[in-house]
């Protein structure tokens, strides 16, 4: 029989992708939902008292409909998790738990499987597994044997420590650490080591590796192994974040990422998308995210515009590079005030900002034109690529803003009297503001693929207010640092209003494509 | 140090006893060796040919597998076979870290190569050879080979 084979052994966890909830509680090993006590719950009606605590999901009593259940781990977790099953299995297999953990390994923790499969053909998953016939346990420990030769070091004596494991190939112990060390530190195998003897598939246990090693070796051989365990694991993912130590653990199957957008948050802060990896792409589902990117990726289309950080003042003609995250612009040479986006004049945006979210489709009469229509598909994809690429780009300026706005809060702080918490409400502006650019920017990627229709309209309707109330509070917090004092509760409303058009956004868009009635203008395959 | 030691009984051992086709050509350190090798068995492709192999040890041997490959010279061609590029790579899993054990020798990468030779009939190169003559200038132990074919 074939264990190897992922098909195989995932082949029981096949998830009812009908039932609305179901797939969020099936095929858990562990209990790690976080959400059982959580409702499920449309929140378009909630209370406006939303703002403060948003960002701590500790204490955020609800889940929202684009919200997924998932759980940090720390290694130390993780461990644990793999100690609890490799024990549950010793205890049904009657192996001990070095072997168990072999033979976890083989069959991918694919607990039921293994356990099936034990039970049916012991000798063969034994076997295929590397752990041979197994006689009897006995602690690893050096044995002098008369007339020994070591075939690694071709040492001879009768005084020389040796060490074999159960297959019974002995070499002397300064040549098995010595394999085991360089197989560990310099090729960076754990799991799969075997026996030094030539054509043997006797897999090195945890037990006889402990024996062997230094300490600092094993550190690195249980590292390895817990990268294994993380990787062979559907439900589990490292945090892609540089020198994060940390996992999450969420129930999101690979096949449900069409419907589902799973975004989970490190106990690092950072957030990101459980099915690619990649940072938070809400409300794209990965497959459009993929797409999007790689036409992204392409320069025939989008070289000019990558290219264009700068833009002509619509009246005087001066060259101005945008530096801050607003799109409310005031040239400094003729004191006009435009929109960045569509470079009309500002005031005019109070009432019909529409004109800068929206692309109107031209008329039919024009598609005939084969040219034309090409134009045509290219201006669409500039327009949301624009948009796109503007927000990435405003939210990487709020960044730098916000660190300057550390600087704002101390001074605010000693020249207003006002306490460190008290002038906490900047960075949780200036949170909201990455957050919310985050979002739109990936909400023009999904726009683009999508047909229009009238839940189109009701997204582009969303997006637009969150849009507006983004531009509102970004443009508050440019304000000189005397002027922010005096603001602190319309920033505060503005921040709260920010984060209340995101999750309304966000939940409308989650739970359209959980019930999957969104419909695109591509296909959704990877 | 291991690599000496070891190599040293290794060569003790050689010098007692060297299989049929198999010749020491120069063991003056333990960083490189030369050795021949020939077919016996009379396969028309290397009949009266002597195939002079390269050794590399690295300080890890034999923890590590020796880097092998065939050196061309006036005499010494490189052997026509599908898993031997003509730049003297050798495409065999016993030299690859997978498929290594401390527990071969020199002696018994050499017969292995032997026998390699002596089962094939094919008088061809691996596919796209020119193009990887060319272009490669790795190492043989930084190339990744698939090993797919276990005929031969």
């Amino acid at each position: 029989m074939n264990m190897d084979s992922d098909e195989e052994f995932n082949s029981n966890s096949n998830v009812d992708m009908s039932s609305d909830e179901g797939f969020l509680d099936q095929d858990m090993e562990s209990d790690v939902s976080l959400g059982d006590d959580y409702e499920l719950e449309a929140s378009d009606d909630e209370e406006p008292d939303i703002g403060f605590d948003t960002q701590d999901k500790d204490v955020k009593p609800r889940k929202e409909a684009y919200q997924v259940d998932f759980q940090v781990l720390s290694p130390a977790d993780i461990q644990a998790s793999q100690d609890e099953q490799i024990d549950e299995v010793s205890a049904i297999l009657g192996q001990p738990p070095q072997n168990s953990a072999i033979l976890l390994r083989y069959a991918r923790w694919n607990k039921e499987r293994l356990i099936e499969a034990y039970m049916d053909k012991q000798d063969e998953v034994l076997e295929a597994a590397g752990l041979g016939s197994v006689a009897t346990e006995q602690p690893p420990r050096f044995e002098r044997v008369p007339n020994f030769m070591c075939d690694i070091c071709c040492e001879e004596g009768d005084q020389l420590d040796t060490f074999a494991m159960k297959c019974g190939h002995r070499f002397c112990a300064d040549c098995y650490t010595h394999y085991l060390v360089s197989k560990i530190t310099d090729e960076g195998e754990a799991a799969r080591i075997k026996c030094p003897g030539d054509g043997c598939n006797r897999i090195v246990d945890s037990k006889s590796l402990d024996f062997l090693v230094p300490p600092a070796v094993k550190g690195r051989y249980r590292e390895l192994l817990t990268r294994t365990y993380v990787d062979d694991k559907e439900n589990l993912r490292w945090c892609p974040a540089p020198n994060c130590e940390f996992a999450v653990d969420c129930p999101v199957k690979r096949k449900e990422l069409f419907r589902i957008v799973p975004t989970v948050m490190c106990e690092c802060k950072h957030t990101f998308c459980f099915g690619c990896s990649l940072a938070d792409h809400l409300p794209a589902p990965c497959v459009l995210v993929k797409k999007w990117l790689k036409k992204c990726e392409d320069d025939s289309e989008t070289a000019n515009w990558i290219s264009a950080n700068t833009k002509e003042c619509p009246r005087c003609h001066s060259t101005i590079e945008k530096n801050g995250g607003c799109n409310h612009m005031t040239c400094r040479k003729c004191r006009h005030e435009f929109c960045w986006m569509c470079m009309g004049v500002w005031a005019e945006h109070g009432t019909s900002w529409y004109n800068c979210n929206r692309f109107e489709e031209r008329s039919g009469a024009e598609a005939r034109d084969a040219q034309a229509r090409s134009r045509q598909s290219l201006e669409r994809y500039l327009h949301y690529y624009n948009r796109y690429a503007n927000h990435e780009q405003s939210a990487k300026l709020d960044k730098d803003i916000y660190i300057k706005t550390e600087r704002k809060m101390t001074q605010l702080q000693s020249a207003s009297g006002m306490s460190w918490i008290e002038v906490q409400f900047l960075e949780q502006a200036s949170q909201a503001l990455q957050q919310c650019r985050q979002t739109l920017k990936w909400t023009y990627a999904f726009a683009y693929y999508l047909k229009r229709n009238n839940l189109t309209e009701i997204f582009e309707d969303n997006q637009k207010d969150l849009e507006l109330s983004v531009e509102n509070l970004s443009e508050m917090f440019e304000k000189p640092t005397d002027q922010l004092q005096g603001k602190k509760v319309e920033i505060m409303d503005r921040t709260s209003y920010c984060n209340k058009r995101r999750i309304i956004l966000l939940n409308d868009t989650a739970e359209n494509l959980k019930k999957g009635v969104w419909e695109f203008n591509v296909e959704m395959t990877g | 140090m291991l690599v000496a030691k070891r190599l040293q009984k290794e060569l003790v051992k050689l010098n007692e006893h060297t299989p049929p086709g198999i010749t020491i050509v120069s063991t003056e350190n333990f960083q490189e060796w030369l050795m021949d090798i020939e077919v016996l068995d009379g396969n028309p492709l290397y009949q009266g040919e002597k195939y002079r192999l390269k050794f590399v040890f690295s300080g890890s041997y034999p923890i590590e597998p020796p880097e092998v490959t065939f050196v061309k010279d006036a005499t010494h061609p490189i052997p026509m076979h599908p898993h031997i590029y003509s730049n003297g790579i050798i495409c065999l899993d016993l030299l690859d870290r997978q498929g290594w054990s401390p527990v071969h020798n020199v002696e018994s990468v050499c017969m292995s190569l032997q026998s390699m030779l002596t089962g094939n009939t094919k008088n061809e190169r691996p596919p796209g050879d020119d193009d990887f003559v060319r272009r490669n200038t790795q190492r043989p132990r930084d190339i990744s080979f698939l090993f797919h074919d276990n005929s031969v």
